[in-house]
């Protein structure tokens, strides 16, 4: 289990140098930093002054190590649009990204698994054939468009619920969190829908899917012979055998939620990261994508790897290909 | 005529199949009459919306003809600079289908080749490629995207980037999505050239390139070609929201996605129908091709037949 462990580390490790290095070019290639820095009057002697400082004319290995270097501690430069430093930014916009996926989520599994698990079980019902319909149209309806639509029938037409912004927050050190205030929550429930609808199809249809397989095997059959009320079989018997698939599909979908925030947060000009990384697409501002693309490759690969050892700790048949040296997948 | 539509499909499984399923029927249906409206915009449209001398600020934000205040000429209203918004959807459809199908054939062009190289040399070829696959998959596909635009903004110099954006786009949605391509005809190309055929041709002498195109891509165009429709959708949904996040296409050229964004400024006011229409041209494209793809996975899985 070390070893696998061990090699998944240096895989994210091998990401996380590929990104960075993707970053540290789009830095130093992308438009000229120091004609970003300065104003047009600045005489050719003062910038080439400058460029010495900053160190732009030492050799790219140089450059792109204390490139890594300051990333790791947390040195993330200056935006070139507002002249603030970018980990102040990001750090301001987190909370609102982070509180708006950490609810997409939660609406997408609370829904998504038990919807799932009724299709599977009630399958050829109108029911279920009528949520199985309505996923083909959660994953064919863009984001964007949800979006649109929910502001448009509560937003416009019944005017219940607040349409962009994160209403009012309460300030808990660095973070804000708009969990605390009547106002915020209602400006958080549109936005959290908007994201989690797609994430619940996918949801509901794994766990239909993975339902389906498992109540096709000897043990369900077996279990239902001898008699086990129907809750328990499904649930304790059925269900749990579907986790490792389900898993799975929560650490991936947590970086689809982060990457499909961009756009929702667009829709509600919510001020998370997203709607920062458009605008210094927007402006070409370099430092902030950059660090921003570092920041979702690095969650992306903390996740991944988070769900790995998940597998060992859910599934024992993991466990047991491993230590005889299979490659897992 | 129906008789030997019947005789065919008794021979043909894949015309059986198709023939059997109404929900594909009316899903292709639907699909050619999107594919047949954009394509034909330039003469069904009843005015062009590329044309400033025909527009009028004076009909912008004129509702659709069942409403108050209508006019006759414009079925489905105005937007808010007077275009008629049934032309100018179909000329968006047109724009987002072409957007679409080009940066889709350039991610099946490039995501096959490589995926056949990949899978039939194998060897360190196939160890970089897989592991910048892998890299990329770690990403999603909108992301991806979203940067290689803001790399073409920040290379191209200002005045080129509106003429270049089309190009740009495509790029930047084809090189997201070549990655399913390349690894499902890895996978498949690797099945195949362990066959006897292959080794046969092998023996023959035949040119590797020769094997590849002529005796493997056509034994794998089945998962190809469903990867190819579903990922078209995907291309579709990818442009319209590019471009609804307003770095997709220029603004002189509205897409779907542009329309929907100048939509939503004007929801608010009440002007529902320049967000509703294109929004619902969107959708029903996009599905009826998801439910072809899903109709083609069925008919070329082995498994479910």
């Amino acid at each position: 289990m070390l070893g696998f462990i061990l090699r998944r580390l240096l895989q994210s490790i091998f990401v996380m140098l590929a990104v960075s290095l993707i970053a540290f070019s789009l830095f130093r290639f992308v438009g000229d930093p120091v004609a970003q820095m300065v104003g047009q009057e600045t005489s050719i002697e003062a910038q080439e002054n400058i460029r010495e400082r900053l160190g732009l004319n030492d050799s790219m290995i140089t450059q792109y190590s204390r490139f890594v270097s300051n990333l790791s501690q947390g040195e993330f430069g200056f935006s070139y649009r507002t002249r603030q430093p970018v980990s102040e930014m990001i750090l301001s916009r987190m909370p609102a990204t982070l509180e708006l996926g950490f609810v997409s989520l939660i609406i997408s599994l609370l829904v998504g698994i038990p919807a799932g698990i009724y299709t599977a079980i009630k399958r050829g019902g109108v029911i279920a054939n009528a949520l199985l319909i309505s996923t083909l149209v959660g994953i064919s309806v863009p984001t964007f468009v949800i979006g649109i639509f929910l502001i448009y029938i509560f937003g416009v037409e019944l005017g219940w619920l607040p349409t962009f912004g994160r209403g009012s927050t309460v300030q808990i050190g660095w973070w804000s969190t708009s969990f605390l205030t009547w106002e915020g929550l209602k400006s958080l429930l549109l936005p959290a829908i908007t994201l989690g609808v797609y994430q619940l199809t996918l949801t509901m249809r794994l766990v239909r899917a993975e339902m389906q397989d498992v109540l096709k095997t000897d043990y369900i059959k077996f279990a239902t012979a001898r008699g086990i009320n129907y809750r328990s079989l499904y649930l304790n018997h059925a269900f749990r055998n579907t986790m490792v698939p389900v898993v799975t599909i929560i650490g991936l979908q947590l970086g689809g939620i982060i990457a499909f925030s961009i756009v929702t947060e667009s829709v509600f000009q919510w001020p998370g990261m997203g709607l920062l990384f458009l605008d210094s697409i927007r402006y070409v501002d370099i430092p902030v994508m950059s660090v921003y693309l570092v920041l979702i490759a690095l969650m992306f690969v903390a996740i991944n790897l988070l769900v790995d050892i998940l597998y060992f700790v859910i599934d024992p048949r993991v466990r047991i290909r491993s230590s005889k040296g299979e490659v897992v997948q | 005529m129906i008789a030997a539509i019947k005789r065919f499909s008794r021979e043909n499984e894949f015309a059986y199949l198709f023939l059997n399923n109404r929900v594909a029927q009316i899903a292709a249906f639907i699909a050619l009459l999107c594919v047949g409206g954009a394509a034909l915009s330039q003469w069904i449209a009843p005015f062009n919306p590329y044309d400033i001398a025909s527009i009028d600020l004076m009909d912008s934000l004129v509702p659709p003809v069942w409403s108050d205040g209508s006019d006759a000429r414009f079925l489905i209203g105005t937007d808010d600079q007077g275009r008629d918004l049934l032309s100018a959807i179909l000329y968006g459809t047109r724009l987002s289908l072409f957007v679409g199908l080009l940066s889709i054939t350039f991610a099946s062009v490039l995501g096959v080749s490589v995926g056949l190289m990949a899978g039939y040399f194998g060897g360190r070829f196939d160890a970089i490629v897989m592991r910048i696959a892998d890299v990329q998959l770690s990403l999603p596909a909108i992301l991806t995207a979203l940067l290689i635009d803001g790399i073409a903004r920040g290379i191209l110099p200002q005045g080129q980037h509106e003429s270049l954006m089309i190009i740009v786009l495509t790029i930047a949605i084809g090189l997201s999505l070549w990655v399913n391509f390349a690894r499902t005809v890895r996978a498949s190309t690797f099945v195949e050239r362990n066959k006897e055929y292959v080794q046969a041709s092998e023996i023959m002498g035949m040119h590797p390139l020769r094997i590849m195109l002529v005796q493997i891509l056509p034994n794998i165009m089945g998962p190809i070609l469903v990867i190819l429709t579903v990922d078209l959708a995907v291309a579709v949904l990818l442009e319209a929201t590019l471009s609804f996040l307003g770095v997709g296409v220029p603004p002189n050229q509205p897409s779907l996605g542009t329309l929907i964004r100048i939509g939503t400024q004007y929801m608010f006011s009440g002007e529902w129908w320049i967000v509703i229409f294109p929004s619902m041209m969107l959708i029903v494209m996009v599905v009826s091709i998801n439910v072809l793809g899903d109709f083609l996975r069925d008919a070329f899985n082995p498994r479910l037949r």
